[in-house]
C-alpha cells in the first residue's frame, strides 16, 4: 500500500519534491524510533552455537536493558545473564562534562572476577567511545572472558552524524530489530578492521560479516590457555 | 436528540445496585469496603503510602506495597506488588512479584517477575519468566530456569553458505554479505 502510494506521488513531480524536503530534516533529527524492519545478523546465531555447549553459561549484555533479549538469552542458553548499559555510562560522563575520565570509570567498572563470563554482548558500544576508553574496555572485556569465550561487537564502516544510541533486539537467531534514542553525540569514528582486532589484543577473531548496512559484526573468541 | 440523551440518563442510578455484604459495608464509602472486604477473605493485602516498615515481613496473602519496606519479604505462595509509590530496600522472595515501584535488593520468584513501565530493579533476578517493560529501569543480572531442553534451543542455523568469514586470525575486508 505505502509503495503504490509512493509510486503515485512520484508520478507527479512536485509532489515527489515535497515529499523529499518532507523526510529530509526527520532523517537527522536525534529523536527515539522504533524500526520495525527485522535486520539480518550473521554473527549471534554464530554467538549462540558457541555458548549453546556451555552449562549455565554466565553472559554479559553491555547494552540497554531490552526485557525480550533476557528472556530469549535465557530461554535459549539457561544462561545467568547481567545487564552492564554502559551506553548509560557514557552518557552520565557527557552530561557531566567529564568524558575524559572514562577511560579511568572503564577500567574499574566491572566487579566480576578476571575469567568469570563466557559470552559478552558489546553491540555497537565501541563506536561511541574514544580511542583511549575503547582501549581500556576492551583489554578489562577480554580479561573478564573465560578461554574460549564469546564477545560479538558490531563497528560501523561508516561515519555518522546521527546523535543516536541503539537497542539491538533480537527477534529470533538470525534477526535483529533496531531501537534508536537520543544520545549527547554521534558515533565517534569508524574504526578500521585493522585497528578493532589490535584493541582487542588476547582474542581471536572467530568471524567477521560486513553487513549491507555497513555494519562489521564480528565475533571474538578468547585463546585458550 | 438531547431530550431522548437526558431521558436516558437518569435510568442509570436507579439500577438496583448489587448485593454488598451488609456488615462490613455499613458506614464505610464503596471502596474502602471492597478493601476491607478483600483483606478479610485474605485475596490482597496493601500497605500504604505511608507506612514505613524495617523488619521482615512475611505472610500467605497476595500483598501490595506502596510504602517503604526495609530487610527482608517472603510471599513464597503468594504474589507480590510493588506499586509505583512502593520503595523497597530488601531481598524479595515470593511466587510472582509485579513491580511498578522502586526494588533495590535481589528478587527470587518461583514463577515470575514483571518489572512494569517506571518500575525499577536494581539487584539479582532469580526466576524462571521474566518480563521487563520498555520503559523500565533494570540493573543487575537475571537467571532464568532454562525453560526448554537444549534441543529447543536455536540449532545455531548456517546461514547461507557465503556469509561466513573464513576463521582466520583477519576477517576478509571485502567481503559483502547479509543484508
Amino acid at each position: 500500500m505505502a509503495d503504490s502510494a509512493r509510486t503515485l506521488t512520484d508520478l507527479f513531480g512536485f509532489l515527489g519534491n515535497r515529499r523529499a524536503a518532507d523526510t529530509a530534516p526527520a532523517a537527522v533529527t536525534p529523536s527515539a524510533t522504533t524500526d520495525d524492519v527485522s535486520h539480518p545478523t550473521k554473527s549471534l546465531p554464530k554467538f549462540l552455537a558457541s555458548l549453546q555447549t556451555r552449562e549455565k553459561p554466565a553472559l554479559l549484555d553491555l547494552g540497554p536493558v531490552v526485557g525480550s533479549n533476557v528472556n530469549f538469552f535465557g530461554e535459549q542458553l539457561g544462561c545467568r545473564i547481567r545487564v552492564e548499559d554502559l551506553a548509560a555510562d557514557i552518557e552520565a560522563h557527557l552530561k557531566k562534562g567529564n568524558s575524559d575520565q572514562l577511560p579511568a570509570f572503564l577500567g574499574q567498572r566491572f566487579t566480576q572476577p578476571a575469567g568469570s563470563v563466557d559470552g559478552i554482548l558489546a553491540w555497537d558500544l565501541f563506536d561511541y567511545l574514544d580511542k583511549a576508553s575503547a582501549q581500556v574496555l576492551a583489554t578489562v572485556l577480554t580479561s573478564l572472558l573465560k578461554p574460549e569465550g564469546a564477545l560479538l561487537g558490531f563497528f560501523s564502516t561508516t561515519e555518522s552524524r546521527e546523535s543516536v544510541y541503539t537497542k539491538y533486539v533480537v527477534v529470533d537467531p538470525l534477526h535483529l530489530k533496531y531501537r534508536t534514542y537520543p544520545a549527547s553525540r554521534a558515533r565517534q569514528r569508524a574504526l578500521l578492521t585493522g585497528d578493532i582486532i589490535r584493541m582487542f589484543k588476547g582474542l581471536r577473531v572467530s568471524d567477521s560479516f560486513l553487513m549491507k548496512s555497513n555494519v562489521r559484526e564480528m565475533l571474538f573468541r578468547k585463546n585458550p590457555v | 436528540m438531547w431530550k431522548r440523551d437526558e431521558s436516558v440518563k437518569p435510568a442509570t442510578p436507579s439500577v438496583p445496585a448489587p448485593a454488598v455484604p451488609a456488615a462490613p459495608a455499613a458506614s464505610m464509602p464503596p471502596a474502602a469496603s471492597e478493601r476491607r472486604t478483600q483483606q478479610l477473605q485474605g485475596e490482597n493485602v496493601n500497605i500504604g503510602k505511608s507506612v514505613f516498615i524495617k523488619g521482615e515481613l512475611s505472610g500467605s496473602e497476595d500483598l501490595t506495597i506502596e510504602g517503604n519496606v526495609e530487610g527482608k519479604i517472603e510471599l513464597k505462595e503468594n504474589i507480590l506488588t510493588i506499586g509505583p509509590n512502593g520503595k523497597i530496600n530488601a531481598e524479595v522472595f515470593a511466587k510472582a512479584v509485579i513491580v511498578l515501584g522502586v526494588v533495590i535488593g535481589n528478587v527470587t520468584a518461583s514463577e515470575k517477575v514483571d518489572i512494569r513501565d517506571n518500575g525499577s530493579v536494581d539487584g539479582d533476578i532469580t526466576s524462571p519468566r521474566v518480563a521487563i517493560a520498555e520503559g523500565a529501569h533494570f540493573r543487575g543480572s537475571v537467571d532464568m530456569q532454562r525453560a526448554g531442553t537444549k534441543a529447543a534451543a536455536a540449532p545455531a542455523p548456517a546461514p547461507a553458505g557465503k556469509a561466513a568469514a573464513p576463521p582466520a586470525p583477519t576477517p576478509a575486508q571485502g567481503q559483502k554479505v547479509g543484508a
